[in-house]
């Protein structure tokens, strides 16, 4: 939030000050131009004022880079867009990174509170100015909520893992290599830690540490047709019966319950619905030889939250799909065979205390390529810096 | 028809481009999107000594380069997930870096690893450049690296996407910028106020992943192309002026000269334009399937155009009749499309490999190759005497 507040102080005189992200800040036309910049929003709203009050930022002494940065916090991404650039403009009319208010930065990068991204400006910041200081800060922030800035942490403790089995210290490395793994949040990162563990002879649980859901009920295939069902309101959008037959594409379906083995949390709908048999006297078939075309397949499970809690749904699928949490949309897109990957796709949830219901629709065109037979799906619970949720129940380890 | 295309054509050799200078390239495949430049002002022999500078950027990307003045604009983008969306300004001169501003994305930056979320390229109107990138974030500056101002086109519409990336590039007509973000899902062009940043219009595109970028018929009229065809659109209000309803591919892009739009449609379907109103309904000159560009698109200069299939394959077609003249075999594959002065045209493959051909009427020739040993994706820009092409990694300058 930003607000002004004014204050009557002793000798009479009133000043204004600046409320950003919880702090004070003496007005300045700095301070007094981050407001219009604030309230940018959808479709260019506020573009023009943000123009001008980002000359005046622009063009701010580098003492005022913390304030900037402090604006970032709970801005929108427009607005913070709108900072980022004229963080720039600041620094390159300083002429150099040693002019730079590296103490003030440094303290505004210790303080969690801020926006991440904004802390992550600020560590670039000192580092360009004193890259040993700013390597030393890393070390702390193994655990840092920046995914960034917990990323270059971690890459320091591999590092040092590395090190260690060249140094034929074995255990040591494990131990350091697992360190690393339980707090990286960065994919690639995760899964090159993975393989070092495994070459040293310890293990990993990745399905656990993403948090993918690995155990589904699912019924199919409804008719997808000329892709007409991806707006088809089959029955399963309509109301959750687990115990129903319900009318497919060729005849009554049932849900049935799918665990699925793949680490990544995989779910492969082909496997569930193989295509029937080609008659023994059949010529070779044109196009894929596995997968049903033109079809729906519905999945549900129940996530069992803690606590009510916000939290991100994680999708990664190369099929047209759309999700349901507690019987409400969250999101959709109609999209064939474009490429999948693990957080392909990021929707931010509220889970509520309790068994938490999430219903995905995910649809197969009629594609004849063999980049089309795919009908699948890996879909994790987790927090906005990526840390996985898990059910109350569950252990918290995840790496031996 | 045939007397009114010489008509147009011998005009055309005469007449001087009345957009731009000889020392600019403001967008996408220059004016027309015909990759011409003025006959004889590129360097035809090559030697490593051509090579005026090349500069590290701050990231990576294939979008084309921009030469507005003495200035050259490129975008990149970096950082774990490449969310970090760079406009970088050089001196033409001297390659110099004068100024680099960052905005982060707001939308998805998951792409083919082949592409990049810097990949559609900037356009400028001599004032102001325009950026966008896959994540669909759009920025203004002048030409002093002030921001004007910024758009999250997914913020605004959160279904535009592509998981394999979008690449259209920009065009600004009339105070207009054209804004193509067509895909499977949400698909939509706009017409953004080249001043403000808000929408002067938003238009429902076929559904459908398109990679092809527009081209500017007449100031204020622009062509979009999809696989529907080709849509021509006033810039001023979004209403359609006309259509060609018989397809057209989604990779290739569509080349203007001389009052001939060259469509990359059943091979290359030639629309003459109304000259008196090129907003009238268009009359098809000529089709010919056996022209067939791949990822490059067509080029047209002198009495001929160019096309290079997905073997590498350079075939010279007549302007007048599209009947082919003559193939080449270059060292291919390419995915940038080359330039052309008429006689002569530069090529530069994914290898780096810049090979200039002799055009005759009857053959092409190689007459100078120069390997920059840089894998190169970009569609080379052309001023002042140069070559401008960039890589993953660097930005180089060929010729004076």
């Amino acid at each position: 939030m930003v607000s002004f507040q004014r204050f009557l102080f002793g000798s009479g005189a009133v000043v204004s000050l600046l409320l950003v992200g919880g702090g004070v800040v003496v007005a300045s036309p700095v301070t007094d131009s981050l407001p219009a910049i604030r309230a940018v929003d959808h479709e260019g709203k506020g573009n023009a004022a943000a123009a001008k009050a980002w000359g005046v930022i622009a063009a701010a002494d580098p003492a005022a880079l913390p304030d900037i940065l402090a604006a970032m916090d709970g801005a929108n991404p427009l607005a913070a867009n709108w900072l980022r650039a004229a963080v720039d403009a600041v620094v390159a009319k300083a002429g150099g990174s040693a002019k730079l208010p590296i103490d003030s930065l440094v303290r505004f990068l210790g303080e969690t509170k801020h926006d991440p991204r904004a802390r992550r400006l600020a560590f670039d910041l000192v580092k360009g100015a004193d890259p040993a200081r700013a390597d030393t800060l890393l070390d702390g922030m193994v655990e840092d909520p920046s995914v960034e800035l917990r990323r270059d942490a971690v890459a320091k403790v591999i590092a040092r893992a590395e090190a260690l089995k060249a140094g034929e210290k074995k255990e040591e490395a494990l131990a350091a290599y697992q360190k690393a793994f339980s707090a990286s949040r960065n994919v690639e990162q995760i899964q090159a830690l993975a393989t070092a563990i495994r070459d040293l002879g310890g293990t990993v649980d990745l399905t656990r540490h993403f948090g993918f859901l690995r155990s589904w009920q699912i019924v199919g295939p409804f008719d997808n047709t000329e892709g007409k069902g991806f707006a088809t309101v089959y029955s399963p959008e309509e109301k959750l019966d687990l115990s129903a037959a319900l009318d497919g594409k060729e005849g009554k379906v049932s849900w049935q319950p799918v665990e699925t083995g793949d680490e990544y949390g995989i779910v492969n709908v082909n496997l569930t619905y193989p295509p029937p048999a080609p008659p023994a006297d059949a010529k070779p078939a044109e196009g894929p030889k596995e997968g049903l075309k033109g079809v729906i397949a519905y999945a549900v499970t129940e996530f069992v939250s803690a606590e009510d809690r916000p939290a991100e749904i994680r999708l990664g699928c190369k099929n047209a799909w759309k999700i349901w949490l507690n019987g409400s949309p969250v999101f959709e897109r109609e999209e064939y065979h474009r490429g999948m990957e693990i957080d392909q796709y990021r929707m931010p949830v509220t889970l509520r205390q309790g068994p938490n219901t999430i219903l995905i629709k995910i649809c197969q065109d009629e594609q004849r390529r063999p980049w089309t037979t795919e009908w699948e799906f890996q879909l994790r619970v987790c927090d906005e810096v990526g840390t996985a949720i898990h059910p109350p129940a569950s252990p918290a380890s995840d790496a031996k | 028809m045939s007397r009114l295309m010489s008509l147009l054509i011998a005009i055309a050799l005469v007449a001087p481009s009345l957009r731009v200078r000889a020392d600019e390239w403001l967008e996408f495949r220059g004016v027309g999107g015909a990759s011409r430049v003025k006959e004889g002002s590129l360097p035809v022999e090559l030697s490593a000594a051509d090579v005026r500078w090349s500069v590290d950027l701050p990231g990576r990307g294939l979008s084309g380069v921009l030469v507005v003045g003495d200035r050259a604009f490129v975008t990149t983008s970096e950082g774990p997930t490449q969310d970090r969306l760079h406009l970088v300004c050089l001196s033409a001169s001297t390659g110099k870096i004068l100024w680099d501003r960052q905005v982060w994305a707001t939308g998805r930056t998951m792409c083919h690893p082949k592409t990049s979320v810097a990949a559609p390229t900037p356009c400028s109107d001599g004032k102001r450049v325009y950026a966008i990138y896959s994540s669909n974030d759009l920025v203004c500056f002048d030409l002093d690296g002030n921001l004007q101002w910024l758009r999250g086109i997914t913020y605004d519409y959160p279904n535009v996407s592509n998981s394999l990336g979008m690449s259209s590039s920009l065009l600004v007509t009339e105070n207009t910028v054209i804004v193509p973000v067509e895909n499977d899902s949400e698909s939509y062009s706009l017409g953004i106020d080249a001043a403000t940043g808000e929408n002067r219009w938003r238009l429902d595109r076929p559904k459908g992943a398109n990679w092809t970028s527009p081209v500017i018929l007449e100031p204020g009229l622009v062509a979009l192309q999809s696989k529907a065809g080709i849509d021509a659109i006033r810039a001023a209000d979004g209403s359609t002026a006309w259509s060609y309803t018989e397809g057209a591919d989604t990779v290739s892009s569509s080349a203007l000269s001389d009052g001939v739009l060259y469509v990359p449609s059943n091979g290359i379907t030639a629309l003459t334009l109304d000259p008196a109103d090129p907003s009238k309904q268009p009359t098809q000159a000529w089709r010919e399937n056996t022209l067939s560009p791949a990822t490059a698109s067509c080029v047209v200069a002198g009495d001929a155009l160019y096309t290079i299939n997905g073997a590498g394959v350079l075939t010279a077609g007549d302007r007048e009749t599209g009947k082919r003249r003559w193939q080449l075999r270059l060292q291919g594959p390419y995915s940038g499309t080359p330039v052309t002065d008429g006689k002569h045209l530069w090529a530069v493959n994914e290898a780096g490999l810049v090979q200039v051909v002799e055009l005759g009427a009857k053959e092409g020739k190689v007459v100078a190759t120069l390997d920059l040993g840089d894998e190169i994706l970009c569609s080379p820009a052309a001023a002042d005497g140069a070559l401008y092409v960039r890589s993953n990694t660097k930005l180089h300058k060929i010729g004076r």
